[in-house]
């Protein structure tokens, strides 16, 4: 099988700006003085709180659980007391209940934090319990709940785990820098996630402008026969999961499918390292590695922050903002990241970057009719005609845009990135797929 | 509120909060752009500006300006006329006046190009909706108007000598001269043509490359059409299949008519196949988006000029064969949806 160069047929080639922190090593945040932690940050349904205002709680210890299957239980990140729980505005749009906890600074562990014990001793039904109970969900911003995917049904036959470091946005270097600081542990990760699923074949798939990262991966994986590093060129959306196994495998996940329908499972690099953590030392997702950077803040970082810090901490530890106003603040990287109102959120499970653009940066370019190029339609991994359905959603002609497969956008970008009269395609895309999605569920 | 109370930090967080920008994601856009792209088209189209100069003499000069000139004006006139922002500075007009030029004899009077530019911007770009809706290439429209309604003024070539009056152009030549019954030409412009062409003689090859022939201003060298062309390739400006699966089609559809083996390079190179593959059929707001339909496109479009040349009443078919699949351009693309990616077969 060839591992060398790989990629998927479309795609942009995009500036990657990850200068500004590829070769910065992860450091430790400041340790927040008050976390609001969201009880609602992944796919799924909300957890209910299993603390009171006023209770004491120690570091890892789970502070919101739900009894729904899709779902993942939430823990504090800090020792300290409930302060409150209240409804607060989170990085995604959403406004959710957040347990609100005032740190004491003495960083006291919970008992339930402790090793796990060796993997060869641990089953495929309990390595998916210890999941679930660390909480882990999709780190590279979808947030679907792990244990959830490593569940699939009996009948879809489950050959290849790969392992998602391709890291394709533009400017976030977080998996970057875990590869390259701890690929033990990403190997582990691995090894966990292939017991659990009862797999043989695992793949990690990286871009190439992250030599290092492949390096380091290759040499703390030789020992292992079944795990393979797979260099993918370096093209956006090239970590899109449908686009990484077909890249990987050859397989085309079928319209409206999942990866398990072509017999896959995608696991984003941070992902993997906290299922390694969750073993090795009984270790919930109560922190991450998030890059702060852009031209709009001062000393751009990769820091481990604690889930539920401000934003505006986050971004003060950073040199706080660049002189001049910032244009944008984003949750995530510029191409499918989100722009945010406020920064007084909380980082949450998902927040795999905060992107300062300046002001000049974010000044909306004028919108020109289309010149019908078709560069739209070249650069769509899904091969869809985004200007035809842009266009009809512009009219709220859904249907039309629906007979467009407006419902395959997977909403990576590329062609609103691509576009010479600037058209907000991908914009009015997602608008059609959810106005379309709306009408199916009223139905 | 109490604006005396607020601390100055909170101030400056609320002050925050109404500068950021929030929109949906991306937040980045490339460098390409409408102007940058009519710009390429008009660097590609300078060698061969320069070289209709160097061959047709000063009128070819006359006749360009006052095209991109005229052009420009009716674009700006008629949009403030329809209340629409003026968008002149977008350079469509000034390619489209260059191509309405090109398309012209040497000999052509000073009005002609304005006629043309008319046309073109008002007709058949403006009235449709601008710039990407033309449902026709504005130029080669323009060209077939002038056709039509000043047959003699159109087909009455010069030769690129000043001595030479009129003269025919290689295709006429292929057409009537070689067998000199101008008599059989059903219209004014094939019976100029072949009045012209009765007895001539053909150039050699190395002058029709570089575009030393009669013909119009702006088709007759290739070798300066292609240096233009090779550039739109390179910047991605145009894509390669369409002008490639043009001239190909055309290359085979004149062997399968019986054209004879010494006569198919002047077909090549003669006439406004090259002009018209490259810089014509390779409009965007008339010819298909979809990569499938621009080949079925391309291949129409030689299908049809083949036909009309060796079958038709004209000597030259190209302008006719790309106005044709431009007007078929929506239903090939309706046939040619790209298959979504992981489609289930039906």
């Amino acid at each position: 099988m060839k591992l060398e160069n790989l990629t998927f047929k479309g795609g942009v080639n995009v500036p990657h700006h990850k200068e500004l922190t590829e070769k910065i090593p992860i450091e430790k945040a400041e340790e927040p003085a008050v976390v609001a932690i969201p009880l609602h940050q992944h796919t799924g349904a909300p957890c209910e709180p299993l603390v009171k205002v006023g209770d004491t709680v120690k570091i890892g210890q789970k502070i919101g659980e739900a009894q729904a299957f899709v779902s993942a239980p939430v823990h504090s990140s800090v020792s300290g007391t409930v302060k409150s729980i209240t409804p607060m505005a989170i990085p995604t749009g959403l406004t959710v209940n957040c347990v609100v906890i005032e740190s004491d600074g003495k960083n006291e562990l919970h008992e339930s934090v402790k090793p796990k014990g060796k993997l060869e001793d641990l089953s495929p039904k309990e390595i998916i319990e210890i999941i679930k109970e660390a909480g882990i969900t999709g780190m590279g911003g979808a947030g679907f709940p792990t244990h959830v995917k490593l569940s699939p049904p009996p009948e879809k036959k489950i050959d290849t785990i790969i392992v998602n470091g391709a890291e394709c946005e533009p400017y976030l270097t977080a998996d970057h820098r875990l590869m390259v600081e701890e690929p033990e542990k990403i190997v582990f990760g691995l090894k966990a996630i292939m017991k659990a699923v009862g797999v043989e074949r695992g793949i990690i798939g990286i871009e190439k402008n992250k030599p290092d990262a492949i390096l380091a991966l290759k040499e703390a994986s030789k020992d292992e026969e079944n795990i393979h590093v797979a260099s993918l060129k370096v093209k956006y959306p090239q970590g899109d999961e449908k686009r990484l196994i077909n890249a990987i495998t050859g397989r085309k996940v079928p319209s409206g499918g999942l990866p398990m329908d072509v017999g896959a499972i995608v696991c984003n690099a941070s992902t993997t390292l906290a299922i390694a953590e969750a073993i090795l030392e009984g270790k919930p997702l109560y922190e991450r590695v998030v890059t702060i950077t852009g031209k709009g803040v001062k000393e751009p970082k990769n820091l481990k922050v604690k889930i539920g810090t401000s934003f505006k901490d986050v971004i003060e530890q950073c040199g706080g903002f660049n002189e001049g106003a910032p244009g944008k603040v984003i949750m995530g990287g510029p191409m499918m990241g989100i722009s945010q109102f406020s920064i007084d959120v909380p980082v949450i499970k998902g927040s795999g970057g905060i992107l300062v653009l300046t002001e000049e940066e974010a000044r909306p370019e004028p919108v020109l009719p289309c010149i019908r190029c078709g560069k739209c339609l070249e650069v769509c991994p899904v091969r869809l005609q985004p200007l035809y359905i842009s266009s009809y959603a512009l009219k709220s002609d859904f249907g039309k845009a629906e007979k467009f497969n407006a419902l395959d956008c997977i909403e990576c970008g590329a062609c609103s990135y691509i576009c010479p009269a600037k058209r907000p395609l991908a914009e009015s895309i997602r608008l059609a797929k959810r106005e379309i999605l709306a009408k199916r569920k009223a139905k | 509120m109490d604006s005396k109370v607020m601390d100055t930090s909170k101030a400056k967080d609320l002050a925050l909060e109404n500068m950021l920008l929030v929109t949906s994601s991306p937040h980045i856009r490339s460098r390409e752009s409408v102007q940058r792209i009519m710009l390429d088209v008009i660097i590609a189209l300078i060698p061969a500006t320069i070289g209709s100069v160097y061959f047709f003499g000063i009128n070819a000069l006359k006749l360009i300006l006052i095209s991109v000139a005229s052009a420009v004006f009716f674009e700006a006139i008629i949009q403030k006329a329809f209340k629409r922002p003026v968008t002149i500075n977008d350079f469509s007009a000034i390619i489209t006046g260059i191509l309405i030029a090109f398309n012209l004899p040497a000999s052509a009077p000073w009005w002609l190009p304005i006629m043309g530019s008319a046309f073109a911007i008002i007709v058949v770009k403006q009235f449709f909706g601008g710039l990407g809706s033309n449902f026709m290439n504005p130029a080669l429209a323009a060209r077939a108007m002038l056709l039509t309604s000043w047959p003699t003024h159109m087909a009455t070539f010069t030769g690129t000598r000043p001595d030479v009056v009129a003269t025919a152009t290689p295709l006429a030549i292929m057409k009537y001269g070689m067998s000199a019954d101008s008599t059989a030409s059903a219209t004014v412009e094939a019976a100029t043509s072949a009045s012209s062409a009765a007895g001539a003689e053909l150039p050699t090859l190395w002058n029709m490359f570089i575009g030393n022939i009669p013909g119009a201003i702006g088709e007759t060298s290739v070798l300066l059409l292609l240096i233009g062309a090779a550039y739109l390739i390179i910047r991605q400006v145009i894509d390669w299949k369409i002008p490639v699966f043009y001239i190909g089609t055309t290359f085979i559809m004149l062997v399968l008519l019986g054209v004879e083996a010494e006569f198919l390079p002047y077909h090549i190179l003669g006439g406004g196949l090259i002009l018209g593959a490259f810089y014509m059929a390779t409009d965007y707001a008339s010819s298909p988006v979809t990569p499938k339909g621009r080949i079925i496109f391309a291949i129409g479009a030689g299908f049809l000029t083949a036909l009309i040349r060796v079958k038709g009443g004209y000597p030259e078919g190209v302008s006719y064969s790309i106005l044709l699949m431009n007007v078929a351009t929506p239903l090939i693309e309706k046939f040619t949806r790209p298959r979504v990616f992981g489609e289930v077969k039906k």
